[in-house]
């Protein structure tokens, strides 16, 4: 007889030992928290330090009223955490959530009120928000209802990919935004099922590591505010603002309204991963969904406020993060909680990695100060489960702690090198008196990162907060007015500059202009040492119209438009050759910071800067032009840089090569389309050997190699 | 709702009908219909065209036979599969792991069409 899986094995633990409400129960296990199902029944297991009583309160999918209110028994608690298993409950067509009794005096920093149901802080699935943008119930007194749900992913041999971080190109994008246009053609616009089907564009693009803008659940319906010029319902659109963090946002799923949401992400990862890319999720544990004094009571807040929020003396929230409370990360029980919550989607969810906003607030103490050894974040770094994952810093805060080139690293965080950003824009834009700094930022900024490497920089010239591409180009200022606060969100300073008229322009010369400002930041970005960011929609141009804080958008000026792919072919054409160029070639993702030393096999150092003349850079204050040359340890290429940010062509000399390599045009984007750039492998040898005329803000790429395609060893595809 | 099975044996192996909802309550039974058949270790086919919903617990009451059936070499094709249904197996995944009865007919087309 074939031996079959589905036999039971007879457990003690299966059986009922008390009753509570008319249901059947026993004690449940502390550990795991959340809700759990096991052999006959579901183990309920909630942490609450000051709460007198807790009460189990479970619903039939959807009712508005509970089925059943089960306060948990004395014997039930274990230290301050409740368990209880409670038996013949269909996992599938329940929700649940808590009552918390104890006591309410904010000046000591409890909120207790059984009046409220509260979620699960590690419900896996939540339901509420099933569908995005339908106007939900809000008559009804739980709005965000912890579902029960089984951790049984079939994932086949999938793992997470390990791509050594200095090999990452990364796309940073939106779920919903994606997809969500209608130009898309997908089957599920606006879905982790429609991200799945355009994964063929990512890879041909060459991207190997997609990071997600927020995907634990978000309430969308959050933002009061309409459009002032429209009337349009505004919405939460980013989702900076969990309600749950260890449930993926069902409106994101086409299989959401079936609670199939967490099957239909895993899918997505799983194919992702199989196409060789990583996911890295930008994760939010700065503040909650719950906001400050004024704010709706989720979950936090009733369970133990006192615990997971910073409070003043007087008990109000700190706001660190601009958004009415902060969260009180170093805690002991909250660090194991965010702890909890990353493994979580990392064994359950295989993610590469993380990104944490405004994570400069993971390192401040109780009270708000920054601490010189935040234990949040060396917990994280050194966890068996997350040891090999990406974790990566928006090393600022809402309150004024700066800390890029100084987040507490072990060995194991990045971070966006808004450094970085900022002097390439200024570079781009002409500024004076950046050359020097451009240097530094290309060359993997050893100023910041020189015991981390390289790779501890995440180099970005535009996020998703902040102006595109295409608008860092077409703007001075930004035009936020859709956003109805008056213009006064979003960031003032942009470092960008529209190449002569504010916005769309029929001027042939302006928009040529445009777009080789656009190939210039491409150029520099994707050879800087460091790890690249792209923002999605910036290889074809994607506009929103001026607006740098599209946090609130949910329509076109957010969506990538896909008819774009073939109206800005050119520009995809280039952003595609170059993150191939930045494969093929080692020396521009080394994970040790140059030095200038010399590689005794071609002779000619790791790194070196030249001007107008070879091997005389000029880094005055009126100088708007260098040139860097790189080689690498291996018999392979080596790759030459100009940049002229000058508005004025300028006579560059070559350095001279050695071992029968001579200089061949790879890419110039004073060129007209399409000599702007060539496939890596087949440039152009250059007629003369010495010398190249750089047009005007432009960018030159030359390749030092031999013509015998055999005498190299450098095709180094990541 | 409920659901109703019902078995029919043919040359060439097992067909499984199933009509109504697959969820939490009625898949415990359908499993239990499909098990001995997997034992058999004939061909078995399961007719979905008169099944209107199948949830998460339902898809992985289809993924567990599908299991056992790999356990044993048995093939299991699914049949009738409703456009939404095949919608929600898609997104999921679930449909990457099953062939179904339209693919069968697809390749065995394409075979004679190739013997031609």
């Amino acid at each position: 007889m074939t031996e079959t899986r589905s036999e039971q094995v007879l457990r003690v633990d299966a059986y009922p030992t008390h009753e509570v409400g008319g249901y059947r129960v026993r004690a449940g296990k502390p550990f795991p928290f959340g809700a759990n199902v096991v052999p006959g029944g579901v183990s309920f297991s909630v942490f609450s330090d000051q709460a007198t009583s807790m009460t189990l309160v479970i619903y039939q999918r959807g009712e508005a009223d509970p089925m059943a209110e089960l306060e948990f028994p004395e014997e039930f608690r274990t230290g301050s955490v409740f368990a209880m298993t409670v038996f013949g409950l269909d996992h599938e067509n329940i929700e649940y959530g808590y009552r918390a009794d104890g006591p309410y005096d904010p000046v000591t920093g409890h909120r207790f009120d059984a009046r409220q149901v509260l979620s699960d802080p590690y419900a896996r699935l939540i339901a509420g928000r099933d569908v995005w943008g339908v106007e939900p119930d809000r008559s009804r007194g739980y709005q965000y209802r912890s579902r029960v749900c089984l951790q049984d992913f079939d994932w086949g041999d999938d793992t997470p990919l390990g791509i050594p971080a200095e090999d990452l190109v990364v796309y940073e994008t939106h779920v919903r935004g994606f997809t969500r246009h209608p130009s898309s053609q997908v089957t599920a616009p606006g879905t982790f099922a429609g991200l799945r089907e355009k994964i063929p564009y990512l890879k041909e693009l060459g991207i190997n590591c997609i990071e997600l803008l927020p995907v634990f659940e978000f309430d969308e319906s959050d933002n009061p505010r309409t459009n002032p010029e429209t009337g349009e319902q505004l919405f939460d659109y980013w989702g900076y603002n969990t309600v749950s963090f260890f449930a993926p946002k069902a409106g994101y799923a086409a299989t959401g309204r079936y609670g199939m949401q967490g099957d239909e992400f895993r899918t997505l990862i799983k194919d992702l991963h199989a196409a060789g890319i990583e996911v890295i999720l930008d994760v939010v544990f700065n503040h909650t969904a719950e906001g400050n004094e004024q704010g709706p009571t989720i979950s936090f807040k009733g369970l133990d406020n006192a615990t997971y929020y910073m409070l003043t003396p007087e008990g109000y929230y700190f706001n660190f993060s601009g958004t009415g409370n902060t969260v009180n990360c170093n805690h002991p029980v909250v660090r194991n909680y965010v702890l909890d919550c990353l493994r979580h989607w990392v064994a359950d969810y295989h993610i590469d990695g993380f990104r944490f906003d405004l994570a400069a607030i993971l390192g401040r103490a109780l009270d708000g100060t920054p601490l010189p050894n935040p234990p949040l974040l060396e917990l994280l770094a050194y966890d068996p489960v997350l040891r090999h994952t990406k974790l990566i810093a928006e090393a600022w805060d809402a309150g004024g702690l700066y800390e890029v080139g100084n987040f507490p690293a072990y060995g194991r965080w990045a971070e966006w090198n808004g450094k970085y950003r900022d002097t390439v824009r200024r570079w781009l834009k002409g500024d004076s008196g950046v050359t020097g700094e451009l240097a530094t930022r290309i060359a993997g900024s050893p100023d910041l990162y020189s015991s981390r490497g390289t790779a501890a920089s995440v180099n970005f010239l535009t996020a998703h907060d902040g102006f595109t591409l295409a608008d860092l180009v077409s703007y001075n200022d930004k035009h936020n007015g859709a956003n109805g606060e008056n213009n006064n969100d979003g960031a003032n300073d942009n470092n960008s500059w529209n190449c002569g008229a504010e916005g769309p322009t029929q001027d042939p010369a302006i928009n040529a202009l445009r777009t080789r400002q656009m190939k210039n930041a491409l150029a520099i970005l994707f050879t800087s040492q460091g790890i690249p960011m792209l923002l999605a929609g910036d290889e074809v141009a994607r506009s929103q119209q001026g607006n740098n804080n599209t946090y609130c958008q949910d329509n076109e000026l957010s969506w990538f438009d896909w008819d774009q792919v073939d109206d800005n072919a050119e520009l995809l054409r280039f952003t595609r050759e170059m993150i191939a160029f930045r494969g093929r070639h080692r020396e521009l993702r080394s994970t040790a910071h140059p030095t200038g030393q010399v590689r005794e096999h071609l002779g000619l150092p790791d790194i070196s800067w030249h001007g107008e003349r070879a091997w005389q850079p000029d880094w005055s204050d009126g100088s708007r032009l260098l040139a860097v040359a790189r080689c690498g340890t291996g018999d392979d290429d080596v790759v030459y840089v100009a940049m002229n940010s000058h508005w004025e062509s300028h006579d560059l000399e070559l350095p001279a090569l050695p071992g029968g390599r001579s200089w061949h045009l790879f890419a110039d984007t004073g060129a007209a389309a399409p000599h702007d750039i060539r496939t890596p492998g087949t440039e152009q040898e250059l007629d003369n050997a010495g010398k190249y005329l750089i047009g005007p803000r432009s960018v030159v790429i030359l390749v030092g190699r031999t013509n015998d395609p055999g005498d190299r060893d450098d095709l180094d595809t990541p | 709702m409920t659901l109703n099975v019902k078995e029919r044996r043919n040359k060439t192996g097992t067909v499984l009908v199933a009509t109504g909802e697959i969820n939490s309550e009625t898949s415990g039974a359908l499993l239990q219909a499909l098990l001995p058949l997997v034992r058999e270790g004939k061909p078995l086919r399961i007719d979905l065209t008169a099944v209107t919903y199948v949830s998460s617990a339902g898809l992985r009451t289809l993924l567990v036979v599908y299991r056992e059936a790999q356990h044993a070499g048995v093939a299991v094709t699914l049949y009738g599969v409703s456009e939404e249904v095949r919608f929600v197996m898609s997104a999921t995944g679930f449909l990457d792991f099953f062939e179904t009865g339209e693919a069968v007919a697809a390749a065995a087309k394409a075979k004679a069409k190739a013997a031609r």
